[in-house]
């Protein structure tokens, strides 16, 4: 069925047209080798729609499907019903959406999905913009953080995907970061094994609209882990597990200071960033223990 | 060109496909992007392969029976720097990409 005009190692080429030094292209790579040519991904316009190609041409070796922005979750349950009608249970199916296409547009499709317990793999990378459309501000963009519609900084904070996930009562899901690729690969591991709805927030940073150079990508998902902004933890069956404790936290200026969208944030706004931070980093310690 | 893409795959007998589908995998000569290469200093490489976990683009394997232990694929890279600032022994350096070179 697919003509393999060139080589790669992986299931997905090579040679494809994201900006160097991205973070969604690295994971989605990680993700297909763990997962295998056994997977069906659905796909939202975005970024990451440049893996299904343009015209005839695609960039993945494995089934893939372009579907409109807010219905991806909804796409996913139908080709899930589908095989299972011709008996299939084993195929795993997977949607790889941007953050707009799950905390904005998607999330009702997305609630939906996890409602009825669907058996599908959600992953959401999450650049924290619309970065393909231009650096629009979305519901996952960070508290002070620039972008082209909060040129003054965002005043609200980040929406938590993962706690709306929990409150569906799924079986699985994590938060996995481009810093720390074993972490992300066993976690991975783990949700193939598990059936039902599973849910994956990726943290990966874009150079284009964060400011950053394409060569400290990883070096900024780190500092963002260590610094307490991102905290790496799972979910599994009503147990909540912190994989990465980092001995002491960062203070976040460290993090904020290498990007240029946290440019404008005066002493008194990271000060109050502070404290939320470590708040939100002790809860989640607490919620640990429960 | 929808009408083409649907006539190919009229033809196959295994999979009845509905509708435009793109069916030619195919890479893109990204390696034209590059305005730095990244350059190994084999004397101190430990063959650790962090380089080539971290790869966005994928085109670094690690050869660990060679000498030049360390293998890019030229066509493909995009000079992001990711490989020379997570070395570990800080043994991959940037160089400039010279024209006609």
């Amino acid at each position: 069925m697919i003509d393999i005009k060139s080589e790669t190692q992986g299931y997905v080429a090579h040679g494809v047209s994201a900006c160097a030094g991205c973070g969604m292209e690295l994971i989605i790579r990680n993700i297909l080798d763990v997962l295998g040519d056994d997977t069906t991904v659905v796909i939202p316009p975005g970024c990451s729609a440049l893996f299904c190609g343009f015209g005839k041409e695609t960039a993945l070796k494995i089934p893939a499907f372009q579907g409109n922005l807010e219905n991806s979750a909804a796409y996913a349950t139908g080709i899930r019903a589908g095989y299972r009608a011709q008996g299939n249970n084993h195929t795993t199916v997977l949607v790889y959406a941007g953050d707009g296409g799950t905390l904005d547009i998607g999330l009702q499709s997305l609630s939906g999905m996890m409602e009825r317990g669907e058996d599908v793999l959600y992953v959401c990378y999450d650049n924290e913009a619309y970065m393909n459309t231009g650096i629009q501000g979305s519901s996952a963009t960070p508290f002070h953080a620039w972008s082209t519609t909060t040129p003054a900084g965002k005043n609200v904070m980040k929406k938590d995907l993962l706690s709306i996930a929990i409150a569906h009562r799924v079986p699985y899901c994590a938060s996995c970061s481009m810093g720390n690729i074993p972490d992300l690969r066993h976690k991975f591991e783990k949700a193939k094994s598990i059936q039902g709805p599973r849910v994956i927030h990726v943290f990966s940073p874009c150079p284009t609209g964060w400011g950053i150079k394409p060569a400290k990508s990883v070096e900024v998902s780190r500092m963002a882990i260590q610094t307490g902004m991102w905290i790496l933890y799972e979910y599994e069956y009503g147990k909540l597990k912190v994989n990465i404790k980092p001995k002491s936290l960062e203070p976040i200026c460290t993090y904020l200071k290498m990007q240029k969208r946290f440019k404008q944030v005066t002493d008194e706004q990271m000060e109050e960033l502070q404290q939320l931070v470590t708040a939100n980093y002790n809860k989640m310690l607490k919620m640990e223990k429960i | 060109m929808q009408k083409q893409q649907i006539s190919v795959l009229a033809k196959q007998k295994k999979y009845n496909a509905l509708g435009p589908c793109a069916n030619i995998f195919t890479s893109i000569n990204t390696g034209s992007w590059r305005l730095e290469r990244p350059e190994v200093n084999y004397s101190e490489c430990v063959k650790c392969g962090i380089c080539a976990m971290y790869c966005p683009a994928n085109v670094i394997t690690i050869n660990k029976t060679e000498k030049e232990c360390v293998q890019f694929m030229w066509d493909y890279c995009k000079g992001c720097g990711i490989c020379a600032n997570e070395c570990p022994k800080s043994c991959i350096a940037m160089i400039e990409e010279k024209e006609g070179e």
